[in-house]
């Protein structure tokens, strides 16, 4: 049971970390980007190819992941969300676009098999792989009955440090003012002399470095590396994570992360794995049913 | 280029070598059209799939457990998914835009993780064989159906009740003004698309062997939206051109079949930014113009699935 509990917390860092990334985007853009959760598994594709493919030490790794991420974001945000920008687009446009970012993503690395153009990415196909534990720094500590990974523990100090840092960024810097700024009117803020589309495009590289580092988080406490981890695992959780929060908000996404991590707990203790899986999209579906505006959603009538 | 000879030179030998692919075709057309209904009222609801999973699954079913007629079963399939449809609609119709999206797609899996998979009668993650299917059988009434729903729709697109729906796309305040009972007339989008849904739900799962619970994820969801994209939703023929093009895609190209999500998600991309009213629709392209071209012919506002 309290291990449950314990592993309730890490699942919802790793959620509430790729939500926080998730509903930036929302919160300052306007709109949700499915790509996300592309980027999310390539963070941790990436890593996992430079451990093993090109025997770099971890830390390096990761933090090659993670630029390679924000690199990503910006990648969307040419690709995928300025053009529309432009022509300005309906909100909706911007979802259709994001997905086909997110097919083109998966299915690059689901088609990276040796031989293949990009086998210096990715060999393994549609499988599953997990980081060489000896490559891979992961103690495991027994403390009062309960068994700690030194993975775990990191994803939950990481995460707390990083979206503490977050909120003061946002709260305190200029940059943080900026951002809150183009998030509230962005025509008014161009016209105080921001310029939006560059935050727009730092958005999406810090949104998507968080991702990233969310999926490189993943693919190690819970040894699951394949094309699929963010399309299958926390595509749709992340989307429930920010609508329970409201969307745009960044401590909803928190505490929405590990409100959902703990509702899966409790619903997988008394019913099942099958009804763990699918508890999320009941919270999402009765959430937007009941109370749209999530926990601590804002500008409701304008949003909707 | 073989794929395009053969069907210039001997129609009726392609039909019989490409039953499936035909077959295919028309079911991915069932969909993209129920999904452009609701495209057309104004609303973008991602939850065809879940629809299409009572159907099938309700038909498979009757036909393991009762011994009435096939007609019947996918009747009584496409009726239910119409009936989950407005117990669903009622809640989930008063919000807009990505809400509606979201909520619509949690309402699918939903349904997948928490219902399907864990009752006895579906066979929870094994999925059901279906002892009576019939993968030739079955492409003639796929395609009898597909002219039935694809004349009706394009029948009401032009009724009072499409005039609704369009009105309530284009400006909903407007409409109730006018005196549109704009609930209703959501209500009505939203039941027809799972009607279409359920109903090509049951043609498939005629021509399966298997009913498998995987097939009724976010992955198709998405899928179905994509045809509707890429053909364009001025009027019907263009959700079932989108759904022509991409479902023979992999069958014309050959080599290409590996990376056709690649190729799905780039044409996804180039036709959302540059061609939003889809292949189908009148205009030219946005963001370019070339010098010759004239400017009254580029797109100003044209019509497009993304104006949900």
């Amino acid at each position: 049971m309290a291990q449950q509990l314990l592993n309730a917390i890490f699942i919802g860092s790793i959620y509430a970390l790729f939500a926080v990334g998730y509903t930036l985007v929302f919160g300052i853009l306007d709109v949700l980007n499915l790509a996300h959760s592309a980027v999310f598994m390539l963070g941790a594709v990436i890593t996992y190819s430079l451990v093993v493919i090109h025997a770099q030490p971890f830390f390096v790794a990761a933090a090659g992941g993670i630029l390679a991420s924000a690199a990503l974001g910006l990648v969307v945000e040419y690709a995928a969300l300025r053009p529309l920008r432009r022509r300005q687009a309906p909100q909706i446009s911007a979802l259709i676009s994001t997905i086909g970012l997110a097919l083109v993503f998966v299915s690059i690395v689901e088609q990276s098999k040796p031989g293949s153009p990009l086998a210096w990415l990715w060999r393994d196909g549609a499988n599953s792989v997990r980081f060489p534990a000896d490559r891979v720094p992961n103690a495991t500590y027994h403390v009062a009955g309960l068994t700690l990974e030194a993975s775990k523990l990191a994803i939950l100090v990481v995460s707390i440090l990083l979206m503490l840092s977050l909120g003061y960024v946002m709260r305190y810097t200029q940059v943080g003012r900026a951002l809150r700024a183009v998030a509230e009117n962005p025509r008014a803020a161009r016209l105080l002399g921001i310029q939006v589309d560059r935050i727009f495009a730092l958005t999406l590289a810090l949104s998507s470095a968080l991702g990233g580092l969310a999926g490189i988080l993943f693919g190690v406490a819970l040894s699951d590396v394949s094309p699929y981890i963010g399309r299958d695992q926390v595509e749709l959780k992340g989307l429930a994570v920010i609508v329970l929060g409201g969307m745009g908000s960044i401590p909803g996404a928190v505490l929405g992360g590990y409100a959902l991590g703990l509702i899966e707990a409790i619903a997988f203790i008394r019913f099942g794995s099958n009804v763990e899986a699918g508890v999320a999209f009941l919270a999402l579906f009765l959430m937007l049913v009941v109370r749209p505006q999530g926990l601590f959603g804002a500008r409701l009538r304008e949003r909707l | 280029m073989d794929f395009f000879l053969q069907l210039f030179s001997d129609p009726v030998g392609f039909y019989q070598s490409h039953e499936l692919l035909i077959a295919q075709i028309g079911i991915n057309s069932l969909l993209a059209i129920s999904i452009f209904v609701t495209l057309f009222s104004g609303q973008l609801t991602l939850a065809n799939v879940g629809f299409m999973a009572v159907g099938a699954y309700t038909t498979v079913i009757l036909s393991l457990h009762a011994s009435t007629p096939l007609v019947f079963n996918i009747a009584l399939g496409a009726l239910l998914a119409g009936a989950l449809g407005v117990v669903v609609g009622l809640p989930v119709l008063r919000l807009r835009g990505v809400f509606l999206a979201i909520a619509t797609l949690g309402f699918g899996e939903a349904l997948r993780f928490g219902v399907i998979l864990n009752l006895p009668i579906t066979g929870q993650g094994q999925g059901l064989k279906n002892p009576d299917a019939d993968p030739l059988g079955g492409v003639v009434p796929i395609l009898v159906a597909l002219a039935l729903v694809a004349y009706l729709v394009w029948r009401l697109g032009s009724s009072k009740l499409g005039q609704a729906w369009a009105a309530i796309r284009e400006d909903e305040l407007a409409a109730s003004s006018q005196g549109i009972n704009v609930p209703l007339y959501k209500m009505s989008a939203f039941v027809v698309g799972a009607l279409i849904a359920g109903l090509a739900g049951g043609l498939e799962s005629h021509i399966n062997f298997f009913v498998d619970p995987t097939e009724y994820g976010t992955t198709r969801a998405i899928q179905v939206l994509t045809f509707a994209v890429v053909g364009g939703i001025s009027n019907v023929l263009g959700p079932i051109l989108g759904a022509t093009i991409l479902t023979s895609l992999p069958e014309v190209v050959r080599q290409a079949q590996d990376y056709r999500d690649v190729i799905n998600g780039v044409i996804l991309i180039l036709i959302i930014v540059f061609r939003p009213q889809g292949v189908l629709g009148g205009g030219g392209l946005a963001l370019i113009r070339p010098r010759w071209w004239p400017r009254q012919w580029t797109l100003t506002r044209a019509r497009t699935p993304a104006d949900a």
